[in-house]
């Protein structure tokens, strides 16, 4: 069956370097089933973690630098925002509605199942070669030539071309490496640095991070990072045409080209 | 169906079916370890349960963070509170010589000490930091007994499983399991920064638990249960915190 479906498709015949790694299974699919059931759990657990961690935030909308801080030490900043308890004196004559208890469970318990479908995802992403054929971006497109033009014509809003459908083109690639590589262990190393009894086992979790409320802060600028990175993902699916990109990753398979001109 | 997708298919099979059973088989052994937090129930209770057990393994013996001198926070934060009751504020009025702790329970000796007979036990003292869930801190050295002295002066029975302590307002009640009772900086804190625990803080008696949040250090104790069933207290969940929706486990 699999390989009747690769022989019917077309495959693109103007594939840039860019976009040279067609996926390895079937050329009909695009994302495989592992990628895209993580994509959906974890679209889920991001929005879950966001809603309740501005939930817990507008608890003491204050943010601080080192170990401590508190209504009697000075902070690095106060988001201007009316908060949710009566400590933070915040300007506003009244209180947003206190939602601690059940974000703050929603939070911990989304931050497991993330964690868990992240481990997951990075297991089987090693073992079949996804980042290295999906996301590694090739070594030619690194050249400061072939960035300055992908990202100019990504400045131009312009529509990617057929064969980008295919592959990710080297700005995602790296963008995506961050997030997974970067972005999200440190949401997780902050976080983790946040509790009380993790760090009494691993005390440098914190201590190198500079202190309990760094750990805070920078868990606050990260979160803010991965959303800018939501925000601008779904625009560029909107860019790149909205339901062929939402099949690919609901269904695994491609639109063929005709079907995607409006 | 192809021979690819039929043996595909068992395979599955095979999967689900062993990790439903290995899901059960966990869930006996959670159980028998003492890795089941009381509020396990509800949408929330995989979250609890994940937490605690995993920090009950990784964390067992390990220390909460102490600080140095002068990390010790300038003014340590007397958060707002409810108004205290009649009854405390005639113990106030008397400078506290009349502050009963009732330790009852599963315990040999049933007992009830004054501030006085707390400080005959050894004393010792902790540079801790105490954070609380809306995400304010401060650092304070806290001086007390350990809890596990007079626990050890009451006579713990084998069957115990936890210690339900109790503040002065009813209403605040929380519990640990026996793991916290006896580590070395659970303490029963009656003095702070090198002089008495302001009763803002607390004071005249707080239950000091460094490896939790805030919430779960009660203020003003008064009474101490030993039981090896926490199901008889409040709806069963533990503590006072779990009935708001808040964890019966703190250490996040």
């Amino acid at each position: 069956m699999a390989r009747m479906a690769s022989a019917q498709v077309p495959l693109p015949t103007c594939a840039p370097s860019a976009v040279s790694a067609i996926p390895a299974a079937t050329a009909a699919s695009r994302h495989s089933a592992l990628v895209r059931v993580t994509h959906w759990i974890t679209t889920l657990c991001f929005f879950a973690l966001l809603i309740s961690g501005f939930e817990i935030v507008i608890s003491h909308p204050r943010f601080y630098w080192g170990e401590t801080g508190n209504v009697l030490t000075t902070p690095l900043f106060q988001l201007p925002i009316p908060a949710s308890r009566s400590l933070v004196q915040t300007g506003y004559n009244y209180m947003l509605p206190d939602q601690n208890g059940w974000s703050r469970a929603l939070h911990f318990q989304t931050a497991w199942i993330a964690v868990l479908t992240g481990l997951l995802y990075l297991i089987c992403g090693v073992f079949t070669g996804h980042f290295r054929k999906d996301l590694l971006p090739h070594k030619s497109d690194l050249s400061r030539h072939a960035l300055s033009t992908t990202i100019a014509s990504h400045l131009r809003f312009a529509r990617p071309n057929q064969a980008e459908a295919w592959s990710y083109n080297p700005l995602q690639r790296l963008s995506y490496l961050f997030v997974i590589f970067v972005l999200l262990p440190l949401i997780i190393w902050t976080g983790l640095a946040m509790s009380p009894a993790f760090v009494s086992a691993f005390p440098l979790t914190v201590t190198l991070l500079g202190g309990q409320q760094s750990a805070r802060t920078i868990h606050f600028f990260v979160s803010l990072a991965l959303l800018l990175f939501v925000l601008v993902h779904v625009v560029m699916i909107c860019i790149a045409g909205f339901r062929s990109r939402m099949r690919a990753m609901i269904t695994g398979t491609i639109t063929p080209p005709k079907e995607e001109r409006p | 169906m192809t021979d690819l997708s039929r043996r595909k298919l068992i395979i599955s099979g095979i999967a689900a079916t062993a990790g439903v059973a290995g899901l059960g088989v966990a869930a006996r052994l959670a159980q028998k370890y003492g890795l089941v937090p009381p509020d396990h129930g509800g949408i929330y209770g995989l979250g609890e349960t994940l937490t605690y057990a995993s920090q009950r393994l990784l964390t067992k013996h390990s220390l909460a963070r102490e600080f140095r001198r002068d990390q010790i926070s300038k003014r340590p934060l007397a958060n707002s509170m409810a108004p205290l009751n009649e009854e405390f504020k005639r113990l106030q009025s008397a400078g506290f010589a009349d502050w009963r702790l009732t330790v009852d329970g599963l315990v040999d000796h049933p007992a009830s000490f004054s501030l006085d007979q707390l400080k005959s036990y050894p004393q010792s003292s902790q540079i801790t930091q105490l954070a609380c869930e809306e995400g304010w801190s401060y650092i304070a050295e806290w001086i007390g007994t350990p809890l596990l002295h007079v626990l050890d002066a009451v006579g713990v029975q084998p069957q115990a499983r936890y210690i339900v302590y109790i503040s002065i307002d009813p209403d605040w009640w929380e519990s640990i399991d026996m793991a916290d009772a006896l580590h070395p900086q659970t303490f029963l804190a009656y003095g702070m920064n090198g002089g008495g625990l302001p009763v803002g803080n607390g004071g005249p008696l707080r239950l000091r638990l460094p490896r939790q949040l805030g919430y779960k250090s009660v203020k003003f104790v008064t009474h101490m249960t030993v039981t090896d069933n926490i199901k008889k207290f409040g709806k069963g969940l533990g503590s006072a915190e779990p009935e708001a929706g808040y964890s019966w486990y703190a250490g996040i």
